[in-house]
């Protein structure tokens, strides 16, 4: 027999379980990206494994349990104890106050507590959850926007909050296609981490267009976008050509009203084939820099959160 | 009862000593700190033993001066890049508390990761400490955690980018990613909530956690008490027995430690 309280260190025996267990978690982790199957075998062996190694771990001597706190009785009574309290263990065993008492009162805690917090936590988590709404905004005429040339349009997302809003997208008039007007207006967040890309090309500010919150720069010619942050380069549509980022730059949607070009929602983009109004784009929801939109590595992005 | 009258010397040594035993009588708060600085340690600690200690003064550091820039520091898209330049060009010696702050902040992650290696190094996270190991992980984290939030609050160019770039690289976190970047800038992009809510969680939410987080890694230190260095003859039952030291004093923490110049 072991003291409860003997000197010994506690720590698990040698043992190769948890080698297994790791394996598995790496098998698992690779399986999420390659595919689903060598994923649930990963989880199936770490299963078994974390099975072998806590049978192993409860097997042995069980640890030394914390010593039970004796409830406290009335102050005199307690004075002369020992004899009165071994009477009373050896009366009928039956569900005592305390026990009801110490219940209902850890029961009704965690109740108030949760009521109390769980509207706070949520107040602080909420806009990871929530729709954010993204109004449309008003770039001026559609005449300002010479055929085949990008213009850089900088405007405030919400005027409320003021200069913090503001947002730039490369707007290009694409000239009409079907009888419609054709727009290509991309994001200047990067898509490796969300850097301001910059226009590669001369601009002509001499003709630059202010009303209100926007500010309209005209460019001479772009040859593509470039990051200045970790170098990525994307060509005029916005296709990755260089660095890192994962896909190409993000579009807005647009729509014209009594010939103003408004801008709209944000959306992501993989890649583009062709130009200008008869390009292809890939479209996919909106998501954040640097997560891949298509291909294998996509599925670790399998929700995004509203935007 | 007869009460002998008490010499001069002796009743100025009670003036002295009555606070203190007031403050015992009703806390115990004088043992216990006695009993934290006067307690055993090995006779043959190391001084990079003291590494932790540097560590906690870097701590108290920064939450002393950051309590005093807070005072100055305006954490709104408006105004917070102008009250930092007035802290560091118009308030009287408003340049050495916020450079103590800024330079503090990389020195208390140093230390924190210099204190991590002597604890590798000396083998000391093996059992019966290595939930301290664990509880030291956390106060890792929420360093560096620290770090992150504060280098958004000057609100220049470099302070937005660089945490552009922080949360965009929390997005590409596996699945919860989008989530947590998401979470962080309070919406899809940085906006006008994002600087006040790095605000609250860089002067609140991490600190908090932060000194409860020390007090528990405290509480373990003092209760399991520290390790010998890995080379101790002592530790190894081929040196004096319990801890004598080589000249036969008793190795103590705190001051102590000071006057016995080894
Ligand atoms: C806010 C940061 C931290 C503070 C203020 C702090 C403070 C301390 C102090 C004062 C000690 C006493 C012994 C010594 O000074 O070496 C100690 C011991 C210890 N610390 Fe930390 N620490 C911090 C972070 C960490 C980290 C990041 C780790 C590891 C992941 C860690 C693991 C340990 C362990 C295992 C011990 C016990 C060592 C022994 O008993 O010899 N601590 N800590
Ligand atoms: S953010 Fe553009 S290349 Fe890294």
């Amino acid at each position: 027999m072991t003291e409860p309280h003997d000197d010994h260190p506690h720590v698990p025996g040698p043992s190769l379980w948890p080698v297994g267990f790791a394996v598995g978690i790496v098998v698992l982790l690779v399986g999420v990206i390659i595919s689903w199957w060598v994923a649930g075998l990963g989880g199936l062996i770490a299963l078994a494994f974390a099975f072998l190694w806590v049978r192993d771990l409860t097997a042995g001597t069980p640890l030394a349990h914390a010593p039970e706190v004796a409830p406290e009785t009335g102050g005199a009574a307690a004075a002369d104890a020992p004899a009165t309290a071994t009477i009373h263990e050896d009366a009928e065993e039956r569900y005592p106050r305390s026990k009801f008492l110490e219940l209902s009162t850890l029961g009704l805690g965690g109740v108030i507590g949760g009521i109390v917090t769980a509207p706070a936590i949520g107040f602080m988590v909420a806009p990871a959850f929530l729709k954010q709404g993204q109004k449309d905004h008003d770039l001026g005429p559609i005449s300002d926007f010479p055929e085949g040339k990008y213009v850089i349009a900088t405007y405030m997302a919400d005027k409320s909050q003021g200069e913090v809003s503001r947002r730039t997208a490369f707007v290009r008039y694409n000239g009409q296609l079907k009888g419609q007007p054709s727009f290509t207006i991309i994001s200047n967040h990067c898509a490796h981490l969300g850097c301001p890309v910059q226009a590669n090309g001369p601009l002509d500010e001499k003709n630059t267009k202010t009303f209100g919150d926007v500010t309209l720069i005209p460019t001479v010619s772009i040859a593509g976008f470039g990051c200045p942050c970790h170098g990525g380069q994307y060509n005029t549509e916005g296709n990755r050509i260089a660095g890192p980022p994962v896909r190409a730059l993000d579009r807005y949607a647009f729509s014209i009203r009594n010939g103003r070009l408004f801008i709209g929602k944000p959306f992501s983009v993989s890649h583009v084939d062709g130009a200008g109004s008869s390009a292809v784009i890939h479209k996919w929801a909106f998501s954040f820099p640097g997560e891949h939109v298509n291909g294998l590595e996509s599925w670790l992005y399998p929700i995004q959160p509203p935007h | 009862m007869a009460t002998r009258r008490l010499t001069r010397k002796e009743q100025m040594q009670q003036a002295i000593l009555y606070p203190v035993d007031w403050l015992e009588e009703r806390s115990g708060l004088v043992g216990a700190v006695k009993y934290f600085l006067f307690r055993k340690v090995p006779g043959d600690t190391n001084w990079f033993q003291t590494l932790g200690s540097a560590t906690l003064t870097a701590f108290i550091v920064q939450a002393l001066t950051g309590t005093i820039l807070a005072m100055y520091y305006k954490p709104d898209p408006n105004s917070a890049y102008d009250s930092i330049q007035h802290i560091t060009n118009d308030i009287w010696a408003g340049w050495l508390v916020r450079g103590m702050h800024r330079w503090g902040a990389s020195v208390f992650i140093i230390l924190m990761f210099m204190h991590m290696g002597r604890v590798f190094l000396f083998g000391a996270y093996k059992y019966p400490r290595e939930l301290n190991w664990i509880i030291g992980v956390l106060l890792l984290a929420s360093g560096l955690g620290e770090g992150f939030t504060g280098y958004l609050l000057p609100w220049d160019q470099t302070a937005y980018w660089a945490t552009v770039v922080g949360i965009n690289i929390n997005g590409t976190a596996p699945f919860l990613g989008p989530f947590l970047a998401q979470f962080l800038q309070g919406g899809t992009y940085i906006n006008a909530d994002t600087l006040s809510r790095f605000y609250a969680i860089h002067m609140l939410m991490i600190p908090g956690a932060i000194a409860a987080l020390i007090g528990l890694h405290l509480y373990l230190v003092i209760r399991l008490g520290v390790t010998s260095p890995p080379w101790s003859k002592e530790a190894a039952g081929t040196g004096p027995l319990d801890g004598e030291t080589p000249n036969g004093k008793v190795g103590r923490a705190g001051l102590s430690r000071f006057r016995r110049g080894r």
